[in-house]
């Protein structure tokens, strides 16, 4: 087998200096009725030819996101990621290390861990970052742990519009944590009354930035509603790429902001492995889930970085701890930070300004579509539009015609009737004139 | 080493490198965007204000800075990583490959599933290998790293004692004191009340103790199999059988599920629910800290609460159920946006298929011959734990440094000038100094004979007074040992911009 450098003869040597007959020697604390004697009813080992002719077949069978005319978002987003990223992630000091226990031996990761704390820091308008969470979703999960540690209160207020997968994890972690949870309906028309559900013993009122639907509207008013109850605001961002367009939340008012940060360096992956980016103000920063890295010195007086507040951790706290995070999403940070690092100020903010280009342009080759009706003014990449046939449909006919056009709401919210028939839409800079006149022309063939 | 100063104060190969901000100029740009048409803005007045403030640089900048950083780290690709509980195993490029593949990394979670048969067809083949490794009749896939999975054991046990009416009378969770932190943050994340069970003196579960502890209260138990002292709980049917005798429910941290994959099967040992964590036991690469994934088994109690999404096979098509609506179980709800670590199950499963059944229980073996040879080879040099056979780590505690003023840390910082990562250091905690040492299989005999060499006169330097070689320790790496406590007392968390250089006076 090409991974196990053992021989035969070097196992008979070891067993030797171990004084072990046989290998089944090492094992007899396994109680003899759960000791297995045969291989499993799985196949026996391939070759790398084998093995990459079989993963093809299945990856073949699969329609990707490059190959058709693509639109589809909420949540995670098709973007361009330069050959640079997936080459420095694969540099082996990168890919096989692991967390930075050993300072002294671990700069690189420590490094670029403060570069990213830096950037989410800058891009959320926010005070500090920590080093990662799984996704944007257990980042929204961990930001109302967080909110209900600072207020010591248990009510989380969630906005309708908040994406409905963040919805649920909140739901979840709340149902067992113990803690309250009012969340609104959905509400497409940017009429929802958040403000008025929030009282003394609200903790936090979570709200997505832009919407689910796409919807782009100014926050203070929340945050100033929130903060007067002595509650936290909570953003969280599906698509960190527009704030190089759009006012921060923490110019806002946001308590905690969190994002999804699949979009700058990531690729879409079917769902994961993604980026959870978590920042806060520096008041709340011993409250913060996950790891942090920090600037410090060695004794000769150089510039170094390590992990550190450690004492929030489950390693040190065990029970007592800020969250249960251990691994978080190392790599991913990694293509996020190089990625920015590449953009840059000048390369970021063009970015955001051909996203909103690009959904612009698509919104108005769409509105044009008989019965088709722009439900979001204001929006960044993302918009919702309604059609005259259930939304669910709409999109399976397009995908038969070579177009990926969007998520139908109704997928991420069953039952609810009043979104059946509304496609959240996402253009990026990936898409082309050609794209964008071929879903029109599609979309008008299905509806007509 | 030499003690020779340099003009720009590289060393050699050895580059000081400073932060993207601080090599950051004005129009220096690492992409080649067009220019946008200056279509009117549909922003709605929500325009950023002012700059984000990111550095500018060209992309052969960008190049060299991360090749530069990457030149700091240790990886296994470049040395041994023998970090107990962490299963730093060569990590084959063949799985990188695959996860590149477009029809997996380009694919998203929400574009109709019927263009993407292919990716459920991976899910659920990789479901089947774990299923069958374990021996257990259910898997749910999302959670996203090992801890993830933890809470996803738990959130079933306490969803199962709900429909059995007891999830407000059964809140206590017993924990050894040997387990990792996870654990006990776990429960209490979950709602349960922590009660930590004692070890033996021989590094085990105290079997007493824990009958003592059962009673109506009690939701269950974690237990992690082989245990974080490398030992295999040799009553762990007992132990299952007396926490189900109880009324509870036995999750086991399969962390170290590399000690036995393809030799035992979990399931035959009373478990309820594990998590397996495929950036240890499949070799999904750790990434320095992530992403990982952690698949959760669950017995035929627990399955039915399993989080949503999952895929389901109805007249031999696959379907992802993502609701509860389309659901014909009692999920517990949903623990992430999505559907779990896709890229990380291609890797697994890449990995699995590489080695087969067969190659696979090779791994359990050679993992644990690798671990019971380096134990044997240093009881009398350091001071062992507890008496083998160990499983895939062997553990070791500083009783062999008393008297000589060198401490477990400094042990471990001079190993890394001599070119190895340590092992895991201070825990676990139920021996004093610990020292864990997980080789993993895919060391060869000859690597483990260097770095036996190497402890052994590590402990002699340390039994003779050689403090210098610890103390000072490490001396040989891009930077010595760093400042931890006043990190900690005064945090800077991010690059600030230098103030405005003051008029000289």
């Amino acid at each position: 087998m090409r991974y196990l450098p053992l021989t035969p003869d070097d196992r008979q040597q070891m067993l030797g200096v171990i004084g072990a007959k046989s290998i089944d020697d090492l094992f007899v604390d396994v109680p003899e009725a759960a000791r297995i004697d045969k291989a499993f009813d799985l196949p026996p080992h391939q070759g790398e030819l084998e093995v990459e002719r079989a993963l093809s077949a299945m990856a073949n069978k699969n329609t990707a996101a490059g190959s058709v005319p693509f639109f589809v978002g909420a949540g995670a987003y098709k973007h361009h990621v330069p050959a640079t990223v997936d080459h420095l992630i694969q540099r082996s000091e990168f890919l096989t290390s692991y967390t930075p226990y050993q300072p002294e031996i671990s700069q690189g990761t420590l490094q670029y861990l403060f570069e990213f704390q830096t950037q989410v820091a800058l891009l959320t308008g926010m005070d500090v970052a920590n080093a990662s969470m799984y996704d944007g979703s257990t980042a929204c999960g961990e930001a109302v742990q967080m909110a209900h540690r600072v207020t010591r209160r248990n009510k989380a207020v969630l906005s309708g519009n908040l994406h409905p997968h963040y919805r649920a994890v909140i739901e979840t972690t709340s149902k067992f944590a113990g803690d309250a949870v009012v969340a609104l309906d959905a509400d497409v028309s940017g009429g929802e009354d958040i403000a008025s559900q929030i009282d003394g013993e609200t903790s936090c009122v979570v709200v997505q930035y832009p919407d689910f639907f796409g919807r782009v509207a100014d926050l203070s008013a929340i945050a100033a509603a929130a903060h007067a109850e002595g509650a936290l605001l909570i953003v969280a961002i599906p698509e960190i790429v527009s704030m190089g367009a759009l006012k921060t939340p923490g110019d806002m008012g946001a308590d905690i902001v969190v994002a999804e940060g699949q979009s700058i360096g990531n690729a879409l992956n079917y769902g994961g492995p993604y980026v959870g980016l978590f920042a806060t103000r520096q008041k709340y920063v011993r409250q913060m889930p996950g790891r942090l890295c920090g600037e410090t010195q060695v004794v000769d007086g150089k510039r170094g970085y390590v992990l550190t507040l450690s004492t929030r951790e489950q390693h040190i706290r065990r029970e007592k701890a800020t969250s249960n995070i251990c691994t978080n999403s190392g790599l991913c940070c990694l293509a996020f930070t190089i990625h920015l690092a590449l953009l840059g100020e000048q390369g970021f903010t063009r970015l955001a300004a051909l996203n909103h280009e690009s959904a612009c342009k698509l919104a108005g080759a769409l509105e044009k579509v008989s019965g088709v009706e722009l439900l979001t003014p204001a929006f960044f990449n993302e918009f919702t539009i309604r059609t005259p046939k259930p939304a669910a449909d709409v999109i399976e006919a397009l995908a038969d015609k070579g177009i990926l056009g969007g998520v139908p709401a109704s997928r991420l919210m069953p039952g609810n009737e009043a979104v059946n028939d509304l496609i959240v839409v996402a253009a990026t800079e990936v898409n082309t004139d050609q794209d964008r006149a071929a879903y029109a022309a599609a979309l008008t063939e299905v509806l007509s | 080493m030499s003690t020779k100063t340099t003009f720009t104060g590289h060393r050699g190969l050895v580059y000081e490198e400073p932060l993207i901000f601080e090599r950051s100029r004005d129009g220096a740009c690492g992409v080649d965007l067009p220019e946008p048409e200056g279509v009117a803005s549909r922003l709605g007045g929500m325009e950023r204000q002012g700059g984000v403030g990111l550095p500018g640089l060209s992309e052969p900048e960008v190049m060299r800075h991360f090749v530069r950083l990457s030149q700091k780290n240790y990886s296994i690709d470049a040395g041994f990583y023998p970090l107990g509980s962490c299963t730093m195993k060569h990590n084959p490029r063949l799985n990188e490959k695959m996860a590149r593949l477009p029809g997996f990394s380009d694919v998203h979670p929400l574009q109709p599933q019927s263009t993407v048969p292919g990716a459920l067809e991976l899910m659920s083949e990789l479901a089947r290998w774990l299923m069958d490794l374990t021996g257990m009749p259910a898997v749910a896939m999302s959670p996203k790293a090992g801890a993830h999975g933890e809470l996803c054991g738990l959130m079933a046990i306490r969803s199962a004692l709900e429909a059995r009416g007891e999830a407000d009378t059964r809140t206590r969770v017993l924990v050894p004191e040997s387990a990792h932190g996870t654990n006990p943050a776990t429960a209490a994340a979950c709602g349960f009340t922590v009660d930590a069970i004692p070890a033996t003196e021989d590094g085990r579960v105290d079997l007493a103790a824990f009958e003592a502890k059962l009673g109506p209260d009690v939701a269950g138990i974690m237990l992690t199999n082989p245990n974080t002292c490398g030992l295999f709980e040799r009553d762990i049917r007992k132990i299952a059988d007396a926490v189900h005798d109880a009324g509870g429910y036995f999750y086991c941290d399969g962390a170290n599920f590399n000690a036995i994959v393809g030799r035992v099967k979990p399931g035959d040992l009373g478990v309820d629910a594990m998590h397996i964590n495929l950036h240890k036991t499949f070799s999904t690469p750790h990434g320095g800290g992530g992403p990982g994934a952690g698949p959760v088994v669950l017995s035929d109690a627990l399955a039915p609460f399993a989080p949503l999404p999952y895929v389901t096979s109805t007249g031999g098509e696959l379907r992802l159920v993502e609701d509860e609506q389309s659901s014909d179980a009692d999920p517990f709800g949903r623990m992430v946006a999505f559907h779990g670590q896709m890229g990380m199950f291609v890797r697994a499963l890449s990995y699995m298929m590489s080695h087969g059944s067969d190659g696979l229980r090779q791994v359990a073996e050679d993992a644990v011959l690798n671990a019971n040879y380096v134990l044997a080879s240093l009881k009398d040099v350091m001071t062992a734990s507890f008496e083998g056979p160990c499983m895939h780590e062997a553990l070791f505690d500083d009783r062999f440094l008393k008297g000589t003023g060198v401490e477990t840390l400094d042990f471990a910082k001079a190993m890394i000038d001599e070119g190895y990562h340590p092992m895991t250091v201070y825990f676990p905690l139920v021996v004093h100094g610990a020292m864990l040492i997980e080789p993993t299989e895919t060391e060869s005999k000859e690597t483990l004979d260097n770095f036996i060499a190497c402890m052994a006169d590590l402990a002699k330097s340390a039994k003779a007074g050689d403090k210098t070689r610890f103390e000072n320790a490490p001396e040989l790496t891009p930077r010595r040992r760093l400042d931890e406590t006043t990190a900690a007392r005064k945090p800077v968390l991010r690059w600030t911009p230098p103030a405005p250089a003051q008029a000289a006076e």
